[in-house]
């Protein structure tokens, strides 16, 4: 018996017997969610759809707790495995309870007849998902939202042992995106469900996910836990975005910065700074930021935005080499912004920098209420 | 299950017994009403008489003309209907049917060229003969719209690929029969506009065999029917091996619709008005319900229809077709218009 639950050996993917992505080795334990990302037509759906065998493998084979996939029968898969997909399901004049019920297809009889048990099963997905009150619905009349709970439904009551899903998340807003992973979350710890999906949301990625696969180019990129994916230089290089522009602390991703030598500088601190970078780069008027702290919360956002950073090391007082070099970079620009936040003993040189810029008559206050909701 | 829950399963039940319940009605008096009407008139304890105890003056009309035509209506209408629910399954469209993919035609012209050449030179066509031609024909039509729906993704594209085909087959059999002026044929004329009229005992035994065991295959297979209405991916999903159902699928129906093309040739539009009527009467797509209640309803839809046909101008008979389209095609229309308020 393997350590891992699924895994896949020499794989390669592709369409009509050409390999699209080759040497694809992933192994994940049962109970795991794994969280294909990458950027788009880079093959993610293509490595699904050879998981849940819709796509012939190239070359390899897939296993799942050792019997391997190629091997299976559909039916046989279909006991083991469900999938979620972007396809639009077919069918008419369903209600969501017909089209969760499908997926007791591979234990009803001969004639697809739902037992007692069956039944029971169907609404306790649909409980499971909070959907229970669309049973009677028809299926084409609701939500996005409703519809991918309702999907999940239909998979969970097809007592799987790995749920596939292709984008899940897609068309959803915010608060339905956290519902539907939230309940694969606790499905895959309380059920010990693994669950392989595909994912845009890199930020949403790296909070629920075990294991990450990268995807791009002809093999696979990086394979490894959330911890050892999310560096900036990983999914820059992923992504092929510019340095800065994923922001790996936030998990979140900025536009690009304004370039050019700094108009303007911004002296803040606590957070305060991060509108003021904001409108300046909307404004593209290209500055400077310092001197901030490395753990201030301005620091990353403004290493992401602004064309140059003058920083201290965390909890140091502000050498005079820091302190000059802010001097120089301020004497530079056409005005100063200053955001008020505490000055205390370490940073009391910020209080000198704010008189230079007062004396040399580059300094605008900026009023406290444009970032208030910082 | 709360209490909303078993109300409406049990509404949806009572709803399909009553669907049908009113469709055997409907069979039973529209078999009455066709055996009691025509040029003699039989009243209905007449014919309850010839029927149970096979004695009566008109039992000859009755058993040898009317009986046989009447099943031939009833069973090869409600094929009609069963080949044209497969076929929609199929292609995942509600306007596909035996008659607009041109499938008939192809039977069609494959079954005039069969008795074309079997009239000349055997001077004899067994029913084994025509089924297997029309089977054949519809086959190699189905063929051709599969490959247009291979390099056309497009639905519409799909029908128009489908009347072509038709129109072609169509035209071949006017030019096979134009030419072949054999006294023996005139009645093909008659055959390829589509009529259920010179029905023989030994065919109705023969297409009822075929139609009811592929009536009873098909409804074993309402389970993966059922998973294919999902669509391709879903079905496999859910263990259904889809490319070895999708050939079962194409050779059922084609069957079907050759059988009943072989026998009364190409009748148009009850492919798809009648499971379309049945899907909206029932509210349910279901195949398990849908596949009996379009077989009934066909065989219902039809017997009315060749009642209309040899009634409405006798001693004239109208085609089928004639008929069926009069009825068939608002159904349609509705249908698209429907169903693009739907999407719109």
């Amino acid at each position: 018996m393997s350590e891992y639950y699924f895994r896949t050996s020499d794989l390669s993917v592709g369409y009509g017997g050409k390999p699209l992505i080759h040497d694809i080795e992933i192994g994940v334990r049962a109970g795991e969610i794994l969280t294909l990302i990458g950027p788009n037509g880079s093959g993610k759906s293509t490595i699904l759809k050879t998981v849940t065998k819709h796509l012939a493998a190239v070359k390899g084979d897939s296993h799942i707790a050792d019997a391997s996939v190629n091997g299976m029968s559909y039916k046989e898969l279909s006991k083991k495995l469900a999938v979620v997909l972007t396809e639009r399901i077919k069918g008419e004049l369903l209600t969501c309870y017909d089209v969760v019920a499908t997926g007791r297809y591979p234990y009803t009889n001969t004639l697809g007849l739902l037992s007692q048990e069956d039944r029971d099963k169907v609404y306790a997905a649909m409980e499971r998902v909070h959907a229970f009150e669309l049973a009677e619905k028809d299926f084409t009349a609701i939500s996005d939202g409703q519809r991918q709970r309702v999907l999940l439904a239909r998979a969970i009551c097809q007592e799987p042992e790995i749920i596939v899903l292709d984008e899940p998340t897609s068309f959803l807003d915010i608060r339905h995106k956290l519902e539907l992973l939230s309940i694969l979350r606790s499905m895959a710890k309380e059920k010990g469900i693994t669950v392989i999906m595909s994912l845009h949301e890199i930020d949403l990625a790296q909070k629920i996910s075990d294991k990450i696969l990268c995807v791009r180019g002809d093999t696979i990129r990086y394979f490894g836990t959330p911890e050892e994916i999310f560096r900036e230089e990983i999914i820059n290089a992923l992504y092929g975005i510019p340095q800065g522009a994923y922001n790996i602390g936030f998990g979140s991703v900025e536009l690009p910065p304004p370039t050019g030598t700094p108009k303007t500088f911004v002296i803040s601190g606590c957070g305060g700074g991060i509108p003021v970078f904001r409108r300046l780069q909307k404004e593209n008027r290209p500055f400077c930021a310092g001197i901030l702290y490395e753990n201030d919360l301005d620091y990353p956002v403004a290493r992401s935005l602004a064309a140059q950073v003058i920083s201290e090391t965390p909890f140091a007082p502000i050498s005079d080499e820091t302190y000059a070099r802010a001097l120089e970079a301020m004497k530079q620009c056409e005005t100063v912004i200053c955001v008020p936040f505490p000055i205390g003993d370490g940073n009391r040189r910020i209080a000198d920098l704010i008189k230079e810029a007062e004396a040399l008559g580059l300094l605008q206050e900026e009023r406290s209420e444009t970032h208030a909701g910082a | 299950m709360t209490k909303t829950e078993k109300t409406a399963r049990l509404a949806a039940r009572a709803r399909y017994l009553a669907v049908f319940i009113g469709l055997i009605a409907a069979f039973a008096v529209i078999t009455v009403w066709n055996i009691n009407s025509g040029s003699v008139r039989i009243p209905v304890k007449e014919i309850a008489r010839i029927i149970f105890l096979r004695e009566g003056e008109q039992m000859n009309i009755i058993w040898k003309l009317r009986m046989p035509r009447i099943i031939a209506a009833a069973v090869l209408g409600g094929g009609l209907a069963l080949s044209g629910f497969l076929m929609q399954t199929f292609f995942g469209n509600p306007i596909a049917g035996p008659f607009v993919l041109g499938i008939s035609s192809g039977s069609k012209l494959f079954v005039a060229m069969v008795m074309i050449v079997a009239l000349r030179y055997v001077n004899f066509v067994s029913s084994w003969m025509m089924v297997i031609a029309a089977f054949v024909g519809a086959l190699i039509a189905m063929g051709f719209v599969l490959l247009a729906a291979r390099s056309i993704r497009q639905m519409s594209m799909l029908l128009v690929a489908g009347i072509m085909i038709g129109y072609i087959c169509s035209a071949a059999t006017e030019f096979l029969i134009t030419f072949a002026q054999d006294s023996d044929i005139v009645n093909l004329h008659n055959w390829t506009q589509g009529s259920f009229s010179g029905t023989k005992w030994e065919d109705v035994r023969f297409f009822s065999i075929l139609i009811l065991g592929c009536l009873l295959a098909v409804f074993l297979m309402s389970k993966p029917i059922g998973a294919y209405q999902m669509g391709e991916s879903y079905a496999q999903s859910m263990g259904v091996n889809v490319k070895r159902f999708r050939v079962i699928l194409i050779l059922m129906s084609s069957l079907i619709a050759g059988c009943v093309a072989a026998f009364a040739g190409p009748i148009s539009f009850v492919g798809i008005a009648v499971p379309h009527l049945i899907k909206m009467l029932l509210k349910t797509a279901k195949p398990i319900l849908v596949i009996p209640a379009s077989f009934l309803g066909g065989g219902v839809f039809c017997m009315f229809c060749d009642y209309l046909a040899r009634t409405i101008f006798a001693p004239v008979e109208l085609s089928i077709s004639t008929v069926t389209a009069i009825f068939g095609a608002p159904v349609v229309i509705a249908m698209l218009i429907r169903r693009h308020g739907e999407k719109s």
